[in-house]
């Protein structure tokens, strides 16, 4: 029964992708080609030339395209998608390991220390809230560089869910296991490796995850704001010239990666649960 | 008489010794009182002396009353080149010596210098050493350069060069590296990110200045285009063609220190409109300018093109003005670096120069313009149709009315940057309360935009060079006396200064 219900979904879910990607067919179909009578029409651009929603199968003869040479180089300004991807997931982990170097030891300093926990709150409470992209313009100005900066951007992100999450988790690790420690004159390091990393462990990847998730967000923005690599940049440039094909394939590959992204994270927290 | 360290080493009476007798600048400028004075180290005043001579000082434009002291008392080498080969004769001939100048002298006494010139001549390939010190003095300190652009049409001259080989040609490896928007642009130039950028005219002006950023002097060797802009408007405006209906209106212009923003404000308020308050004025950069105007976001633009064309291409605008019929020639465009590349790195910045002034050329010949077109319409460069590019640049273009322009100097490109044009934008800057205070507009004027080093690559590439820096304009009906700045922005009814 199980088994097919599964079944049973998995159809559906087929037949919807098909019906509404067959909607989607069917009312974007470009207009016939006209024959341009005049200078001025030829000038002009008939109605086929204009920028307009593709059709899906447009959409996936380009896919098929981009994906069957990724990673080619044709000048600073043309770059194959698995390069563009390439930069941008590179950006994002280099700026999720700063931040995550930087939360995790901040997060167990405020999950241990009330002390701590109530000194730094007023500032994770302000800066928690800003948009990362606010500190784009700030960033630039003061490191002056864009690559920098972006990656500045991302950490600044990824950063606040981390550092919750890991003082949350750290804050709530039953106090007998402590206590159990402190029996073993464990001393406060120790403490911290033995007992409470492997407790907290599931909420801090946890937080890492959505991290990772926010820092995937907001690399797209960073990227169409500073321009360069990336694949922010690329829909930036293909919106420029209104090629909507191009966009709607990069939306299509920043899901997948973003998800995959997700996936790793999530395999790493289950890899740490524990029953208590 | 030359210089005594550069004197004929073939003869047995010059002293080639640095001394108290020597007239090299050097030494004269050692002596010269104003040394003191002058606010540099000894070895950067020496290298500014020794390059001076090098380029033949007789056309340097160095002010100083140092150089001026030093060249009156010399009479320079016809060209650079005899400098150089003398110095190579020099040189080698002193070695020989062991740079015992006496016992050079003696040996010459003896033989004469034409035996020993003789003699050297069948021992050591003089003129391929020559040519080899002079190859290897006027090359570039830095070969592999960023320049970065906004994709647009002004900038065709910086992009062309590179797929049309005009940067390999003067021996440099350029990337060009498409920008998102000016501010961008910007601060990716303070940032040295870029070593050299395509900017707006006013922008280095503004940036010498400080105004909208931190103070950094920056140089504008060259002008990218003239002309070539528009007024575009939705095409749900079509019946509001006189701009006294424009009340309420949001316009885009790419930047505020731009041409753009001021011809806009010039042209609505001769109409008698407050470009401050009866419209809206936005920056929005020149990319998403159509995507704007089709969004409703905007009523209409002044933008760079290929935009205004792309507006009319996608059938959402109306080309409304060119504003080649606002100002004719009117400067939009440029080529700028910082004063520290230009300084630090001299050969480098001759040769980027100079193949944007040969560049710049190019452009400027109508029959060229087709092939350019294709060359700058990929991906890697402004990513558009041809047809839109070349409808831009060869000035054969539908407007968006039903009409068929032809206009050859919808967009044309003139590299010499006139002191006067800076003078004009200063007045706006002022007129429109983006700098305060008095401005001084001839300095500045001739501090950035270094109609010199333009003047000086377009002889020697062989064009024409205008034999002043300042001339008047007419602007929609009315004069600008650029020696007379302050009255002219008074003048204006609707201003904020």
């Amino acid at each position: 029964m199980l088994q097919s219900l599964h079944l049973r979904a998995a159809l559906v879910s087929v037949m919807l992708l098909v019906v509404l990607l067959g909607l989607w067919e069917l009312t974007s179909q470009p207009p016939a080609a006209t024959e341009a009578l005049t200078e001025y029409e030829l000038l002009m651009g008939g109605a086929d030339q204009e920028a307009r929603v593709p059709p899906p199968s447009a959409v996936i003869g380009l896919a098929v395209a981009e994906l069957s040479n990724p990673f080619y180089d044709a000048g600073p300004n043309d770059k194959g998608i698995g390069i563009q991807l390439g930069y941008s997931i590179y950006r994002v982990l280099t700026g999720f390991t700063l931040a995550a170097l930087i939360a995790v030891p901040v997060g167990f300093l405020i999950g241990m220390s009330p002390l701590m926990y109530k000194a730094l709150n007023p500032f994770i409470q302000v800066l928690r809230p800003i948009s990362p992209l606010a500190w784009m313009p700030l960033a630039l100005f003061i490191i002056k560089d864009s690559e920098a900066s972006s990656i500045f951007v991302i950490f600044i992100c990824s950063i606040w869910p981390m550092l919750i999450n890991t003082a949350f988790g750290v804050a709530s690790v039953r106090t007998d296991w402590v206590n159990v420690a402190r029996t073993h004159e464990l001393n406060a390091f120790q403490t911290a490796i033995q007992v409470i990393l492997p407790a907290a462990a599931p909420t801090i990847l946890t937080g890492m995850r959505i991290s990772i998730g926010i820092a995937w967000l907001v690399i797209v923005a960073a990227e169409m704001l500073v321009g360069g690599t990336g694949i922010g940049y690329y829909v930036w440039n293909e919106w420029n010239n209104l090629d909507l094909t191009s966009v709607i394939f990069s939306i299509l590959m920043i899901g997948v990666v973003g998800m995959m992204l997700d996936i790793a994270l999530a395999a790493a927290t289950k890899a740490v649960q524990y029953q208590e | 008489m030359s210089y005594r360290s550069l004197g004929n080493p073939f003869d047995a009476d010059t002293d080639l010794q640095h001394g108290p007798a020597c007239n090299c600048p050097i030494c004269v400028f050692k002596r010269e009182p104003e040394a003191s004075r002058y606010e540099c180290t000894e070895s950067q005043m020496t290298e500014r002396l020794e390059r001076a001579v090098f380029d033949d000082a007789a056309t340097s434009a160095d002010p100083s009353p140092v150089f001026a002291a030093a060249s009156a008392k010399r009479q320079p080498f016809a060209t650079s080149d005899d400098v150089m080969d003398r110095a190579v004769e020099s040189a080698i001939v002193r070695g020989l010596f062991g740079h015992n100048d006496m016992s050079r002298r003696n040996f010459l006494g003896l033989v004469g210098g034409g035996t020993l010139a003789g003699i050297l001549g069948t021992m050591l390939p003089m003129d391929k050493i020559k040519a080899a010190v002079k190859e290897e003095m006027l090359k570039p300190e830095k070969t592999k350069l960023k320049v970065g652009f906004v994709p647009i049409t002004c900038a065709t001259p910086i992009i062309m060069a590179h797929p049309l080989g005009f940067y390999e040609k003067y021996g440099l490896d350029v990337d060009v590296i498409k920008t998102a928007g000016w501010a961008v642009a910007r601060d990716k130039s303070l940032a040295k990110e870029y070593d050299a950028s395509h900017m707006l005219t006013p922008m280095p002006l503004a940036m010498t200045m400080g105004a909208g950023s931190t103070a950094v002097p920056y140089r504008m060797p060259a002008v990218e285009n003239i002309n070539g802009q528009a007024i575009v408007l939705h095409v749900d405006h079509k019946d509001k063609r006189d701009p006294k209906d424009w009340k309420g209106f949001k316009f885009g212009v790419p930047f505020d220190y731009s041409m753009h923003n001021f011809l806009l404000r010039y042209y609505v308020a001769e109409h008698g409109l407050d470009p401050d308050k009866d419209i809206q004025i936005r920056v929005v950069p020149p990319p998403e300018m159509v995507a704007n105007l089709r969004a409703g976001n905007l009523d209409g633009y002044l933008s760079p093109d290929p935009f205004n064309q792309r507006a009319v291409w996608e059938k959402v605008g109306f080309i409304h003005i060119l504003t080649k019929d606002i100002w004719p020639g009117h400067p939009c465009c440029a080529f700028a670096c910082s004063d520290e590349f230009a300084t630090t790195l001299p050969n480098t910045y001759a040769a980027l120069l100079k193949s944007i002034v040969d560049a710049t050329h190019y452009s400027q010949k109508a029959e060229n313009r087709k092939e350019i077109s294709a060359a700058i319409a990929p991906k890697n460069y402004l990513n558009q149709p041809v047809p839109v590019i070349e409808q831009v640049l060869t000035g054969r273009f539908a407007d968006g009315l039903g009409n068929i322009q032809d206009v050859p100097d919808r967009i044309d490109f003139d590299p010499f940057p006139w002191h006067s044009m800076a003078v004009w934008i200063l007045t706006q800057m002022k007129r429109w309360g983006y700098v305060d205070g008095d401005i001084d507009y001839k300095a500045i004027a001739e501090q950035v935009y270094l109609a010199s080093d333009a003047a000086k690559y377009m002889a020697e590439l062989g064009y024409p060079v205008p034999d002043k820096t300042y001339e008047n304009y007419m602007i929609m009906g009315k004069e600008f006396d650029w020696t007379k700045p302050e009255e002219y922005v008074q003048s204006f009814a609707i201003k904020r200064a």
